[in-house]
């Protein structure tokens, strides 16, 4: 196995917030301990419900937000600090795609400018190179020039998504970070994009962080799979058998919730309880307030990632338990 | 059997820019039917235009009739007995569908009031009824809470409460779980098809998944450009669509299981309302398109019982594959 492109060590990350006018701050732990390591040109997915921590995750990756506590390298160096130079050269590597792309374009310009301006801001070859450099990328993301001359709003929205991914590619990064950059889009515009996503990579050797939460997509573009749930991983294993045998309550509930066309929703697990709220997080095991196996250990204990045979990790005494006993 | 509610010919248009060009669909008492289509394929308007629910710029033709009675032109007076009473509707996004600064008491009891004979204490002993039907905890006492202390999987709940204040014959459900968590959603169609199952109520689920549309639907219709392209039942259609674009649209759909292929895209956007392509509209993006493709829209038609389809090539293809050797 090759290097890992960017390592992330158990980075958390809390805010603080009030609940009413004069309400005593609280500490929301968005993200609690999360490690991950990605090798280049591998797509790592990362799965969960809102406040699930997978968004903050993806910030404290690209550095955008320092974590708390933890470290992040990348291609073996620690993070500059924001605002140098070092850290300059070193985001040029490493861009982000956001589910709105109508919100990450600006209107009043002509799209072919809003991908000329990151190599105009990390002063990237001359004039006539980035004009050529636009042309070429509009050419990757299957655009022509003319789109190229026209505002957002005269795009649809898999084209401005296709604008927002050919100015992320513009500096040539190796490292790409995608949260939802397909949920606003329709079906087939979906796979369309799902497809130019994959292609791209294998082109040029891209390795992605791919926010989601649909199960589908993911496993779609993803080697790895992680799966969040209040700001911890609860599992991760390869895309390929992750959904189809998983190990953890909450990541079975998560599959069973998946409709599926032709299978009537016989034998589905429904979640009692309501989605989980990062203010305030159940002891033990965050899961086991809605966990339909929770056993007493559940909510006393915080169950520890651990390896339960292949590259399959789990947090869970259900599943990890036997073993944890035996080396005790 | 008469059908619940029949939608012949439904055209609507705004500023002269047609976006329903034709839809015809028929319901039968206690039926769940699937619409199912892109944005801006004609599938929330189609509801909106039967209920007079569209703006007045808006011009609505043919016909839509409930239990025989012509909805399109009837007085206001007879509409505002069918929305909320015999026909309900839920929409995707809830908190924006109550009003913040009023209880949901208050909410209730006025859906109450206008569709049904209750009064006094009855009334608010219905309302905390309906709140534990959807299954709110403590419904007693968060009667006299605001919107904003739900979560959005319990506004949505308080939503379907309300719709089910006037005892509807068919609910409408307009992308119902479309902004909620997986495990949320799943809750949410739980419920609903819990529901339907106790007050034999119908159902027409709008949504752009497939999946929730197969699991949830007898029969579900498949829009495109303002018209239905395929009708069939639910496991069928899945199982073998015979529409090219009812085709792409599930093969444009990532497997969860199995092994992991290339996706089948459908080239190309939908047509702009106002540039419609003639004929056949989904022909410009379509791998079987031929010369006649162009000419004139195909109608739906008949190619198996239960099943209309509209597009010429598919008939073929159809036909061959049954055997049945076209003249």
């Amino acid at each position: 196995m090759s290097a890992p492109l960017v390592e992330v060590s158990a980075i958390s990350r809390s805010y603080s917030m009030r609940s009413g006018m004069f309400g005593r701050a609280t500490a929301v732990h968005a993200v609690d301990g999360v490690s991950l390591s990605i090798a280049k040109g591998e797509t790592l997915g990362l799965v969960g419900e809102s406040g699930s921590g997978k968004s903050t995750t993806g910030r404290i990756v690209l550095g955008l937000e320092p974590p708390d506590r933890g470290a992040v390298r990348f291609d073996g160096k620690p993070m500059a600090a924001p605002g140098t130079a070092a850290w300059r050269a070193q985001r040029a590597r490493m861009q982000m795609i956001f589910q709105d792309p109508l919100g990450a374009l600006d209107r009043r310009l002509p799209v072919a400018t809003q991908i000329r301006e990151p190599l105009d801001i990390h002063g990237l070859g001359t004039p006539a190179e980035r004009e050529a450099r636009v042309r070429e990328l509009l050419r990757a993301v299957e655009l022509t020039p003319a789109h190229g001359a026209r505002y957002p709003g005269a795009l649809s929205g898999g084209q401005r998504q296709r604008i927002v991914l050919a100015r992320a590619l513009a500096t040539k990064p190796d490292f790409l970070v995608c949260d939802e950059p397909v949920s606003a889009l329709d079906v087939s515009i979906q796979a369309q994009v799902v497809n130019l996503l994959c292609d791209l990579q294998a082109q040029l050797g891209l390795t992605l962080l791919f926010i989601s939460h649909d199960l589908r997509v993911v496993r779609q573009i993803s080697t790895i799979v992680a799966v969040m749930y209040l700001g911890r991983i609860v599992e991760i294993g390869s895309a390929d058998d992750l959904f189809a045998r998983p190990e953890h309550p909450y990541t079975q509930a998560l599959v069973s919730a998946s409709p599926a066309p032709g299978r009537r929703s016989a034998g589905r697990i429904v979640l009692a309880g309501d989605p989980p709220n990062p203010a305030a997080r159940p002891q033990g095991c965050a899961f086991h307030p809605r966990c339909p196996r929770a056993i007493a250990r559940c909510a006393s204990e915080v169950p520890a990632l651990s390896a339960v045979g292949g590259d399959r990790q789990v947090a869970c005494h259900l599943v990890t338990g036997a073993e944890t006993r035996d080396a005790a | 059997m008469s059908p619940l509610v029949s939608i012949a010919g439904l055209h609507v248009a705004f500023n002269g820019v047609p976006v329903l060009r034709g839809v015809d669909l028929a319901l039968g008492k206690g039926e769940a039917v699937g619409l199912v289509g892109e944005s801006g394929s004609g599938k929330s308007v189609t509801w909106l235009a039967a209920l007079g629910l569209l703006p007045r710029h808006a011009k609505v033709s043919g016909s839509v009739r409930l239990d025989g009675r012509e909805l399109l032109g009837a007085p206001a007076a007879e509409l505002d007995l069918v929305r909320g009473g015999r026909v309900a509707m839920i929409f995707q996004d809830p908190a924006s569908a109550l009003n913040p600064v009023l209880t949901i008491r208050k909410q209730l009891c006025e859906a109450l009031a206008l569709h049904r004979d209750l009064q006094g204490e009855a009334v608010k002993a219905e309302a905390k009824r309906l709140l534990d039907l959807v299954g709110i905890p403590d419904a007693a006492r968060r009667l006299s809470a605001y919107p904003h202390e739900f979560s959005g999987g319990q506004v949505q709940r308080i939503m379907i409460a309300m719709a089910l204040a006037g005892n509807p014959d068919l609910l409408i459900a307009d992308e119902p779980t479309t902004a909620l968590d997986a495990t949320i959603q799943a809750q949410i169609l739980e419920l609903l098809s819990a529901i339907r199952r106790e007050m034999s109520m119908a159902m027409v689920l709008i949504s752009h998944d497939l999946g929730v549309v197969a699991e949830n639907c007898d029969r579900v219709a498949v829009m495109y450009a303002g018209r239905i392209v395929e009708q069939a039942p639910s496991n069928q259609l899945f199982a073998d669509p015979v529409h090219p674009y009812a085709q792409g649209l599930i093969g444009a759909l990532p497997p969860l299981d199995g092994p992991r292929r290339r996706l089948t895209a459908i080239p190309g956007t939908v047509p702009d309302p106002a540039h419609m392509p003639g004929g056949c509209a989904f022909a410009p993006r379509c791998a079987f398109a031929a010369e006649p493709c162009g000419l004139a829209a195909p109608r739906l038609a008949p190619i198996a019982n239960d099943r209309t389809v509209a597009c010429i090539r598919a008939e073929a293809s159809r036909r061959a594959l049954l055997g049945m050797a076209a003249e």
